[in-house]
């Protein structure tokens, strides 16, 4: 089969090596960014223990509405994800654009209310540089607050438009008709890295916004 | 070993830790040279001994032996596990001032040491301590992460921006002994020094009072009152606790309750945060109102502060007792995290 | 070394597989990029090399005024930044890891040719910012960043150099990624785990050091920089933060990062040793499993860097039990390499004198960090001259020396040529006087007391001062010697055949150099690791010795 060989990469002795190799090659890769996040995620659990009540007072801030609307709109682009796997898997490549746009289309609803969230903590003065306003006497804990907010909604945030891009190129290939059940690789890769970007999600936001939810 | 002129290669030894500390680098320098010696040897002793003799010789036919794997293992564990034991017990006992120390604070700045003895003597790149007695040096930073170090008295420990920490020693020798700054902290980090003055308890007492050098010495209590009256602390921290802050009567070294139910030790950091970071930790049955003074007080005119918090102990004035007479209960030199 | 019969140049080989700066620039022959790589890191060790020079020239007087103060500081702060982070990190893995391990497991290339190529890319892009931080002025935190000096009071170029560091950590994961997954998933037939070389398993640990590692310094390091652009807080206690969580971040990869450094060194000499010994690796599992052990328990000491930071005592007595414990997997293999020695057929070809320097003076060193793992002692000697003694006696008595060796050992295989013999053994000599003339005098003035950093220090510290710098000017012969060699043997050299030594791994299998994809046919592999007793090793034998009797 031609089409096979041509997706064989030349280093490689056959098919199943390849795909392992893939397979591997990505969990290898989520590892790292698991240790990537660590380093933010650490810092918050230092400063959260040492100002815990300041830390449950700057949360309320975050409009948990909108975060548990985000939230459940992610689990549904992950659901929505794999799918797209399993149509691909299925060799069913109309089912498998359409779970593909709407993963992307669930991902871009993400960060246009996280654009909104953001915009609206830039209205009140609670981007840590950008003439950062709070109480006084909380300030310098509230700013470390935020700092997590922004570093860690951020660096997620990011990693989500680099997984739209990834959809994108994987969209186009599969319009393309370049996946099959022999050749699935590239999307259940990508979904992989979805699914990731997701979970790291589902921590960010208790974490974040449900610090003080009792009250 | 004492040091003579030409080549040095120890330290004068001039506190309680600088005999032990010596002890332990010899052990280690024994077992150091003994197994590097062994080692170095039978490299060069097996590359002679088993020299290829012939072009096409080929080594023996030797794949392990489990017994011998499990024996260098075990014994370099054994002498492991004595430095261990031995480093630890020494560090745990640089680690806890003697209940009777007697304190004497560092303030440690780009680039430059400021002293402050209790009873109101200030010295800068100096410290002057009696002989024989527990000194413990509280220790805070204006800036960067600092560090004072006296190699022979053997004793070394950051200053950290943000927190007091602590070194003790017992100076065992009279003369003087250099200190460096041991943390690089910037452009003049290398001419961060100054001296230790060690001198006979009646020689250190006429210097503390005074006598030679014509300055008044106000005591750091004093100083800390009227810092204390100046910023208005006295408006809502009454004697009776009654006022919109806590009494600090007795408060230094005791358990304090916080609206959270946690209970926190007030020691040196406790109070600092207290007066930097106020809603960090709020009193039980008190209300987040107090203002921060971040970037009101020095790290000079703090520990002032809490040289005047530590003197308020309870008693039937209600005021403050003696300096020097409130016990000195151990600070934390470790992270209050 | 090798036979009577005229060599010559195998016909098609990597080097010659098409000319010109873009086959060599868009390659993705791991043995291409492997060469990208030496000439970068090259470049780089003589960047750091030239400010060490500085730095010891400086410091022939006590005054410290060959230099002014900020341009000192800036001086030992770039020294240390590309020496670790450009020269020593990438080095073995990227030059040696990359040429060889495809070879020697028994495949055509790593997993990932494409990521391999994107990865020096991106090596080169951190060096070019790096590079710019310092023309531009310099950094001059010392390469370790402490906060709040480098977010807060610190005016040089810290963004620039952060930055930098961070790009090239990219660099170091995607090469641990492709590693790993190669190794799992690439290996010839017949070519089972307990059959790989030690030099693959040294780089399978080191692997996982860089892709659990390297992230945290990535992090960390943009933190910094955030922090510094936007005033986030996180290091600085104005505003609550804590200094020292960024020298917990730090370490957390920094410790690790030094095995990163030694791991493949160890490497480099568990194939030395058997090659030129003629013996099979004593306790080929132990040493396997140490490798492993080391980068295990590697990552759980970083808390030794902070013992007079004002840690808990409890840290730091957990921190000291489990330094103490990582020094016992090194001892293992130091071992067994003497184990190997015993009743083998040794000769003294120059990489088999590096490596038994490299174990000399890791054995120096590695005891050395004993004195620093014990609490009560390293009050007295942290952040003095000892410690700068003790990891320089690691990084360039170890690390250093096993490159040099590693690369004397496989130049026949990666230029098709011999090296100068005689010239190499001088140089290794000369780097090695030089070396511990430069180095050894710093353990006394560590314990006497003078601390690092020092632009100017007490003048009782002169002398020893002194016997540094004239040890430093022969360290600097013993490194230019071979750099000029290598490259007058690529034209000159007597060509090599494609097993000179002989060694047992299955690089040697193929021609010197190799063609582009490694092997003719993918190679069956029947044997066990470091085989002497194997048909075509007594044939190459016999065939040297008849030839050399044959010259009598």
């Amino acid at each position: 089969m031609s089409e096979s060989e041509s997706i064989l990469r030349g280093h490689f002795r056959d098919m199943p090596q390849q795909r392992d190799a893939s397979s591997l090659g990505m969990w290898v890769f989520l590892a790292t960014e698991v240790m990537f996040f660590g380093g933010l995620f650490l810092t918050y659990t230092v400063n959260r223990a040492a100002y815990p009540a300041i830390f449950a007072q700057a949360s309320r801030q975050l409009d948990v509405t909108l975060g548990a609307t985000n939230t459940a709109v992610l689990i549904c682009s992950s659901m929505t994800m794999a799918m797209a796997v399993y149509f691909s898997q299925k060799g069913k490549r109309t089912a498998l654009v359409i779970s593909l746009l709407l993963t992307m289309g669930l991902g871009l609803v993400f960060l246009t209310i996280k654009g909104m969230e953001y915009a609206e903590k830039f209205r009140h003065h609670l981007v840590p540089g950008y003439n950062f306003q709070y109480a006084p006497a909380s300030a310098g804990p509230a700013q470390l607050y935020f700092s997590l907010y922004f570093g860690l909604t951020g660096l997620h945030a990011l990693h989500m438009i680099i997984g739209l891009g990834i959809l994108t190129a994987v969209l186009i290939e599969a319009l393309r008709g370049r996946y099959t059940p022999e050749y699935s690789t590239p999307v259940e890769l990508s979904g992989l890295y979805w699914h990731f970007v997701d979970i790291i999600w589902i921590y960010l936001f208790p974490l974040l916004y449900l610090i003080d939810l009792h009250r | 070993m004492q040091p003579g002129s030409g080549i040095q290669l120890f330290p004068v030894s001039a506190s309680n830790f600088s005999p032990h500390v010596d002890a332990l680098m010899a052990f280690w320098l024994g077992v150091s040279l003994f197994f590097g010696t062994i080692i170095c040897v039978g490299l060069v002793w097996l590359a002679f001994r088993y020299r290829r003799r012939a072009p096409d010789e080929v080594g023996a036919d030797i794949g392990g032996n489990v017994p011998l794997e499990v024996a260098w293992m075990v014994i370099p564990f054994i002498l492991t596990m004595v430095m261990f034991a031995w480093g630890a017990d020494l560090f745990v006992q640089e680690r806890t001032p003697p209940p009777q120390s007697q304190e004497i604070y560092v303030v440690g700045k780009q680039w430059m040491w400021k002293v402050q003895h209790p009873e109101g003597r200030k010295e800068i790149n100096e410290l002057h301590v009696p002989l024989g007695r527990p000194i413990e040096l509280v220790m805070a930073s204006e800036d960067v992460i600092h560090d004072f170090f006296v190699p022979s008295f053997r004793v070394k420990e950051d200053v950290v921006p943000g927190k007091y920490t602590t070194l003790w020693f017992n100076a065992t020798k009279t003369g003087k002994y250099h200190f460096f700054c041991s943390q690089y902290c910037g452009t003049n980090h290398a001419l961060m020094n100054g001296w230790v003055y060690v001198l006979e308890p009646a020689d250190y007492a006429a210097w503390l009072s005074g006598q030679n050098s014509g300055e008044g010495t106000v005591s750091m209590a004093d100083s800390g009152q009227k810092l204390f009256t100046q910023l208005a602390c006295q408006t809502c921290h009454l004697a009776d606790g009654k006022g919109r802050g806590p009494s600090l009567v007795g408060v230094y070294g005791s358990a304090v309750k916080l609206s959270t139910g946690q209970t926190v030790l007030a020691d040196d950091g406790y109070i600092r945060e207290s007066i930097l970071q106020p809603n960090a930790k709020i009193v039980e049955g008190y209300q987040p109102l107090m203002p921060t003074f971040q970037g009101l007080v020095t790290e000079d005119q703090l520990i002032q502060l809490m040289a005047y918090v530590k003197s308020l102990a309870p008693s039937a004035t209600g005021v403050k007792t003696a300096p020097g007479a409130a016990a000195s209960t151990s600070h934390t030199s470790g992270s209050s995290r | 070394m090798s036979t009577a019969q005229t060599l010559t140049l195998p016909r098609k080989n990597y080097l010659n597989e098409g000319y010109g700066l873009k086959s060599w620039l868009l390659t993705t022959d791991h043995k291409r990029i492997a060469l990208l790589y030496l000439v970068s890191i090259t470049f780089f060790f003589f960047i750091g090399g030239f400010f060490a020079v500085l730095i010891r020239l400086n410091l022939l007087n006590p005054a410290g005024t060959l230099v002014s103060a900020e341009t000192y500081n800036r001086l030992f702060t770039m020294h240390g930044i590309t020496m670790v982070f450009f020269f020593l990190i990438p080095s073995i893995p990227a030059v040696l890891g990359n040429f060889l391990i495809p070879m020697m497991i028994g495949a055509k290339d790593l997993a990932f040719p494409r990521l391999n190529l994107l990865s020096w890319y991106i090596f080169v892009l951190g060096g070019l910012f790096t590079l710019y931080s310092q023309l531009a002025g310099g950094v001059d935190t010392g390469w370790t960043f402490y906060t709040p000096l480098s977010t807060i009071y610190s005016d040089s170029h810290v963004v620039a150099a952060a930055l930098g560091i961070f790009i090239t950590g990219f660099s170091s994961i995607l090469t641990g990624l492709n590693f790993i997954v190669t190794i799992h998933t690439m290996r010839a037939p017949g070519m089972t785990w307990f059959r790989l070389p030690i030099f693959v398993w040294t780089h399978y640990a080191t692997s996982i050091i860089f892709i659990l590692g390297t992230p945290v310094i990535a992090v960390t390091l943009g933190m910094v920089a955030l922090e510094r652009v936007f005033h986030l807080g996180f290091f600085n206690p104005a505003l609550g933060g804590d200094p020292v969580l960024f020298q917990h971040l730090f370490w957390f990869y920094s410790h690790p990062a030094v095995y990163i450094m030694i791991l493949p060194g160890m490497g480099v000499v568990s194939e030395i040793i058997p090659t030129f010994a003629r013996k099979r690796i004593f306790g080929y599992s132990f040493v396997a499993a140490a490798s492993f052990g080391i980068a295990v328990i590697g990552f759980l000491v970083w808390g030794h860097h902070l013992f007079v930071s004002s840690q808990s005592a409890y840290a730091a007595m957990t921190f000291s039990f489990l330094s103490y414990l990582v020094a016992i997997p090194s001892a293992v293999k130091v071992f067994n390499w003497m184990g190997t020695l015993y009743k083998g057929s040794i000769s003294y070809d120059t990489p088999m004198l590096y490596a038994l320097g490299f174990i000399g003076l890791f054995v120096i060193g590695g005891l050395t960090g004993l004195f620093l793992a014990s609490l009560g002692l390293d009050v007295h000697v942290h952040d003095t001259y000892f410690v700068i003694a003790h990891f320089h006696y690691i990084m360039v008595g170890g690390a250093v020396m096993a490159y040099l060796g590693g690369l004397h050992f496989w130049w026949p295989k990666i230029s098709g040529r011999l090296y100068p013999e005689g010239l190499a053994k001088f140089a290794a000599l000369v780097l090695f006087i030089g070396f511990n003339l430069t180095f050894f005098p710093q353990f006394v003035l560590g314990y006497m007391g003078m601390p690092r950093r020092y632009h100017s220090y007490p003048p009782e510290f002169q002398i020893l001062n002194v016997m540094s710098t004239a040890g430093a000017s022969i360290l600097a012969v013993g490194y230019l010697l071979p750099m000029a060699y290598f490259i007058w043997s690529m034209r000159y050299g007597p060509i090599a055949a494609s097993n000179p030594w002989p060694a047992t791994g299955l690089e040697w299998q193929t021609s010197s150099p190799p063609p582009p994809e490694n092997f003719e046919e993918t190679p069956v592999v029947t044997w066990e690791a470091y085989d002497f007793n194997r048909p075509d090793i007594k044939a190459l034998l016999a065939a040297q010795a008849a030839a050399a009797s044959s010259q009598d």
